[in-house]
């Protein structure tokens, strides 16, 4: 079988066992669109003080798609690798004629065609619910901004499994990991009501840069919006250090016994 | 007898000071069962892990199927098949999909109904792992380690844990793949199983070999000392007794001897002239289970 035959292969059988797993379609899925409605409820009529002035819906709508994207990436991966690694499922994988990069590459494509799929069921519940244009005309800005994003936290997500000694540990370590950023990014308190500090701090990590990447190119409001090459940039060079931190530190063994 | 499949001599393996493998031969011919046997922590686990390819050794020749396992290629995987110590299945995966996806990770895999009736899961074809008991999640695991219809086939303590028909359905799978022809090197800690499966056994203890042999003549067992053991008769000092017996504080004496017969005849011989019973009268030779005992030891 050719590479991408083998990697179809996976995927499929991937495919299935991530939409069968309650914990992933609820933390994947279910729970970002959960996180849009009640930000949305809670928050409704105000309006948010960026570009003059937008409304929360319009800001919550990418804010939250940027998260789901982490989510079905960094977050789903780091999760189900370390589980996979644990039972002794990597292991046994690499014990049959399968090139091991097959492996990750059948998750990476889940996670990838999962984070497309959060961006379409998102900006749908934004359009139908709260009446937040979806930016047709931008269309292309926003996949590439959303793959290059999805592809760095990928990355991470492959890293941090080294990190990560148990399945009970995986989720506590993620979580730990991507609650505070996203607070502190303005993904989900907006960032006209943070201080500068914050946004300093904040400006380290990548959630920040994917987030006002993605932001620019999806509000309508923005005027002349282009892809944010800078803050692509900054999302890129983690995703290359997550790649060879993965490269250097991933394993396939179980590290418990 | 058939070609060498596996072939050892001298294997080392050292994790740090410790020497877990200390210089060890085999060799496995095609065809056969073998079983490698050995108690916890007696370098099982690492000579087959070894052999599969996934630890590299610190000393000595290795060749499975005629290759170096630590450079091992596609081709050679091909032909192998691996049931690990401990592996949980995905268990949103059902059984024919678990061997579908195994299935097209071999060049030419033998059908998933085959294989499901080989490890006789055939009413459980559409259950997923998560609702199948722990006997039919191994069988299913063979059943992924035989998918690719390998010639030499690794099983690591297959029914570790099992209670007893968990461990007879398991044992009637693995003789089922010895009528397939199939190479199969079986570790265990268990002397029945090592006993009901394999052609021959080799035991390893403390990361050396300590005996190898067929099930039958296993540690020698026909040339160990018997022993004879019966009630001490009331009234008699042991020292009075042919042969001086070893007598516990219950009054049971023993009496360990290399030459039964003629021992027996003595001891009859002054029970009846004296006129004392033997109560519990027995003649035992030492089972494989004591052999094993007392080689591991």
């Amino acid at each position: 079988m050719s590479g991408l035959a083998l990697f179809a292969h996976q995927f499929r059988y991937d495919q299935k066992a991530f939409w069968r797993n309650p914990a992933s379609v609820f933390f994947t899925v279910m729970f970002p669109v959960i996180l849009l409605l009640i930000f949305a409820t809670v928050f409704g009529g105000q309006t948010v003080d960026v570009r003059g002035g937008i409304k929360t819906t319009a800001y919550y709508v990418p804010a939250i798609i940027t998260l789901a994207v982490i989510s079905a990436t960094m977050q789903s991966l780091a999760m189900s690798l370390v589980i996979a690694r644990e039972d002794g499922r990597l292991k046994r994988g690499r014990g049959t004629p399968m090139p091991s990069w097959v492996f990750i590459a059948g998750r990476v494509g889940n996670s990838a065609v999962v984070a497309l799929l959060m961006l379409v069921l998102m900006a749908a519940i934004g359009r139908l619910l709260y009446g937040v244009a979806i930016p047709w005309d931008r269309l292309p800005q926003i996949v590439i901004t959303l793959l290059i994003g999805a592809a760095a936290f990928c990355c991470l997500g492959i890293a941090l499994t080294a990190a990560i000694p148990s399945q009970d540990a995986a989720a506590p370590i993620v979580n730990a990991l991507l609650l505070p950023l996203y607070f502190l990014s303005g993904v989900f308190i907006p960032d006209d009501q943070l201080p500068s500090g914050v946004i300093h701090f904040a400006d380290v990590f990548p959630i920040r840069h994917f987030f006002e990447a993605f932001f620019d190119v999806y509000d309508p409001g923005s005027i002349g919006a282009a892809l944010q090459w800078g803050d692509l940039a900054i999302v890129a060079i983690w995703g290359v250090a997550g790649l060879l931190l993965a490269i250097r530190f991933f394993r396939w063994t179980p590290r418990g016994g | 007898m058939g070609d060498a499949v596996i072939s050892i001599r001298g294997l080392r393996k050292s994790y740090g000071e410790f020497e877990a493998v200390r210089g060890i031969d085999l060799e496995v011919r095609a065809g056969e069962v073998f079983a490698f046997l050995g108690p916890n922590g007696a370098g099982k686990t690492t000579t087959v892990e070894i052999l599969e390819g996934y630890r590299k050794r610190s000393g000595g020749e290795v060749e499975v199927l005629g290759e170096d396992p630590e450079h091992g290629d596609r081709g050679w995987r091909e032909r192998i098949g691996i049931v690990l110590q401990s592996c949980r299945l995905d268990p949103y995966l059902t059984v024919r999909e678990s061997l579908g996806l195994y299935a097209g990770y071999y060049r030419a895999p033998r059908p998933v109904d085959e294989v499901i009736e080989l490890v006789g899961l055939e009413g459980k074809a559409d259950s997923r792992a998560s609702k199948l008991s722990g006997g039919q999640q191994r069988r299913l695991d063979v059943g992924m380690a035989l998918v690719g219809d390998p010639e030499l086939l690794f099983l690591d303590e297959p029914t570790t844990g099992f209670d007893p028909q968990a461990r007879r359905q398991a044992w009637d799978v693995i003789a089922g793949l010895r009528d397939l022809g199939k190479t199969i090197f079986l570790t265990t800690h268990y002397m029945d199983e090592a006993q009901r499966l394999a052609d021959r056994v080799t035991i390893i203890a403390g990361g050396e070999i300590v005996a190898a042999g067929t099930p039958e003549d296993l540690g020698d067992r026909e040339n160990q000392p018997a022993t004879i053991a019966f009630k001490l008769p009331a009234g008699v000092a042991a020292g009075d007794v042919p042969g001086g017996p070893e007598v516990s504080e219950g009054g049971e004496a023993m009496l360990s001897t290399t030459t039964p017969v003629a021992s027996l005849n003595e001891l009859t011989g002054w029970a009846l002239a004296r006129d004392v019973d033997l109560e519990g009268l027995e003649v035992t030779r030492p089972s494989l289970e004591d052999i094993y005992l007392e080689l591991t030891e």
